[in-house]
């Protein structure tokens, strides 16, 4: 399956040089957790996950087509 | 510590000594009891009988880190209720090391002129400066103010729509480098300065006592405990100072709940071009500072200094509302362009967040297309001018809706509301509805939890748990704006347990105190009803906390949800 991967804030230099978001193969069944260790994110690292704009975490299960955010702790106002 | 009385109608200044019963009292807790006590409810707010209060807070001028915030209290102009902004800068610092606990300008001048007040070790005087400062931008007041009295002066001021008594007109702050950047904004502060004939406040602390602490060591070691528990979280520490507020663009916009097209959609496809990263890109390639505090003192540093294309000074303080404001809630990605609007709005005098949703409403009536920056920057520069339509625009989001027979005005007791829609962040929908402020977001600010799972988790397109979330941080907001805290310390108060003990502890060093940690929800509660029982007097009741028609009504994308949070749910948040 296939599902689109955004990453932003501090993470964004993940992503390869002018792109602001990629498409990446996950066998069936994935979680959030497979997108982080593709993209070599330590584990310790606290983070904001959003799949399909709605609150995640690293044990949601992706579906094909999926849209994943991934952020560090971010805040404002 | 004095209270200063200021009649303007006489021209004279007498001192107080603060009264028993506002000596544990300071920012927004002090400014809503002094406008409660004193002000009539009714009153005409820019006429002679309303008040304009003004107070550090209890912990400002001390080393706790960022508790440089000022509160102005005042019956607004544009609510028609009570009203507490709170800005940065350096002035709250200044006032509390001078033995300022809060000054009261009163009356109304009889001759119409403008005038100075200095504020310094001696006390307070006026000056007529008419001659000199009338209809000028804030940018040249404060630098002729410093240019006259020295560098280091704190200068507060209103620009030509203050003079105009316009409804959205705010106060100036002077930031560190002496800018306006920084203001008591929201609600028509700044009317209600210029309705007494007040162009600016100069505040020169030098040889000020400085602010007396009981017990000095106690203090010095929760001032050191809080400034750890606000480094050592991840937003505080590392999220605001390195990429400030814009940062949320990118995180409201995934989460569908980046008001676009004047509220008509909850994502905007040129996000990524007005955001915090783009932002800090953009600032870094010409030379500014994203790492800026608005006072001395602040550890979070969540302001910043952009220079134009050329490598000049444009604007500071660009916060994510009015680059969400002029941004994605009017359809434009010219991050240079929100940039001009938000130097146009500090000059002028006005209030960013109610210049954005006005420029919307505005867009909305087709006085100018959607993504026309150049036709924004030309209305906001209008208001300066003091043209009729400048007037209709200055006078804010509802008033310009009324003008131009708008239906679709995204306004809370009148009051725009700002960069968070309230059908897909819930919780703060409640809060726009139900704060004694009109809409604003600081007054409960629930998209912690429904956004960046700040203080646990609650789903933000659900109804459930939203009305307990926002009266809990109401009740702590209103508490911490006491303080002299800036509003972002309560991301660590709400993940930290050693955070709010730490307040409490230098509260109890500073003043010789037995507070306990349960004693801020119960300040909190108090000032919240001191608030909204001055609203009830002023005629307001629940129907008053509603949110408009349209978002009970409409849906908005992606998520297509509507704001299904009942009338009688609201009236539960005051169940306390
Ligand atoms: S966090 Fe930002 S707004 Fe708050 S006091 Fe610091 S610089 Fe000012």
């Amino acid at each position: 399956m296939e599902v689109t991967v955004r990453l932003f804030a501090t993470l964004k230099d993940l992503l390869p040089e002018d792109k602001k978001k990629i498409s990446i193969e996950l066998e069936a069944g994935s979680t959030v957790n497979e997108v982080i260790e593709y993209f070599e994110i330590p584990q310790e690292k606290p983070l904001i996950i959003k799949v399909n704009g709605r609150h995640g975490s690293k044990s949601t299960i992706l579906e094909d087509r999926d849209r994943v955010g991934i952020f560090p702790p971010v805040g404002g106002g | 510590m004095k209270i200063y009385r200021v009649n303007m109608t006489e021209g004279k200044v007498t001192t107080e000594d603060v009264k028993e019963d506002y000596a544990a009292l300071g920012g927004r807790g002090l400014t809503s009891q002094i406008i409660a006590d004193e002000v009539k409810p009714n009153c005409n707010p820019i006429g002679a009988k309303n008040k304009l209060v003004i107070a550090p807070g209890l912990l400002s001028g001390t080393n706790a880190p960022s508790s440089g915030r000022l509160s102005v209290g005042t019956k607004s102009p544009l609510t028609g209720g009570i009203k507490e902004s709170n800005a940065g800068g350096t002035a709250a610092q200044k006032l509390a090391k001078l033995g300022v606990k809060a000054i009261v300008v009163e009356g109304k001048p009889k001759d119409g002129k403008f005038y100075t007040m200095m504020v310094n070790k001696n006390g307070v005087k006026l000056e007529d400066s008419s001659a000199d400062l009338l209809g000028k931008g804030n940018y040249e007041v404060m630098e002729k103010m410093q240019k006259e009295l020295g560098e280091d002066v704190s200068v507060m001021s209103i620009g030509q729509a203050g003079e105009y008594k316009l409804q959205s007109a705010s106060i100036a702050v002077s930031d560190p480098e002496g800018r306006p950047t920084r203001h008591c904004g929201r609600g028509g502060t700044g009317a209600v300065m210029g309705s007494k004939g007040l162009k600016t406040i100069v505040i020169d602390d030098t040889d000020a006592p400085g602010v007396s602490i009981v017990d000095k060591d106690a203090f010095k070691k929760s001032a050191r405990a809080l400034a750890k528990a606000l480094l050592d979280h991840p937003v505080c520490g590392e999220g605001l100072p390195e990429y400030g507020t814009s940062i949320l663009i990118n995180i409201l916009n995934e989460s569908g709940g980046l008001p676009t097209q004047n509220f008509r959609r909850g994502r905007f496809e040129g996000a990524d071009e007005i955001s915090g990263e783009t932002i800090a890109e953009v600032i870094n390639e010409r030379g500014g500072n994203t790492t800026h505090a608005c006072h001395p003192g602040c550890v979070m540093r969540c302001s910043q200094i952009y220079n134009d294309k050329d490598g000049n000074y444009l604007t500071g303080g660009f916060e994510y509302e009015t680059i969400w404001g002029f941004g994605a809630n009017s359809e434009v990605d010219d991050i240079d362009a929100i940039a001009k609007m938000d130097r146009i709005c500090d000059d002028v005098g006005v209030d960013t967040i109610e210049m954005a949703t006005t420029i919307g409403v505005a867009m909305e009536a087709g006085v100018i297309e959607f993504g026309d920056a150049e036709g924004a920057i030309d209305l906001l520069k209008e208001i300066g001018k003091g043209t009729p339509i400048g007037r209709i625009i200055g006078n804010g989001t509802g008033f310009t809706a009324k003008a131009f027979g708008v239906t679709r005005v995204p306004v809370v007791k009148n009051q725009g509301i700002p960069a968070y829609d309230p059908r897909a962040v819930k919780g703060v929908g409640v809060t726009y509805a139900t704060s004694t402020m009109g809409a604003d977001h600081t007054a409960g600010y629930a998209v912690t939890s429904n956004i960046l799972d700040i203080g646990g988790t609650v789903d933000p397109l659900d109804k459930e748990g939203q009305i307990d979330l926002s009266r809990d941080l109401q009740i702590a907001t209103a508490a911490v704006d006491s303080t002299g805290l800036c509003v972002f310390a309560a991301f660590a108060i709400l993940d930290n347990d050693e955070a709010l003990p730490a307040v409490v502890d230098m509260l109890n060093a500073q003043y010789g105190l037995e507070l306990e940690v349960g004693d801020v929800t119960e300040l909190g509660k108090s000032i919240l009803k001191v608030e909204r029982d001055f609203n009830t007097r002023a005629g307001f009741d629940n129907t008053d906390d509603r949110l408009p028609d349209f978002f009970v009504e409409e849906e908005c994308s992606p998520y297509d949800v509507k704001f299904d949070i009942t009338d009688k749910e609201l009236d539960e948040v005051y169940d306390f």
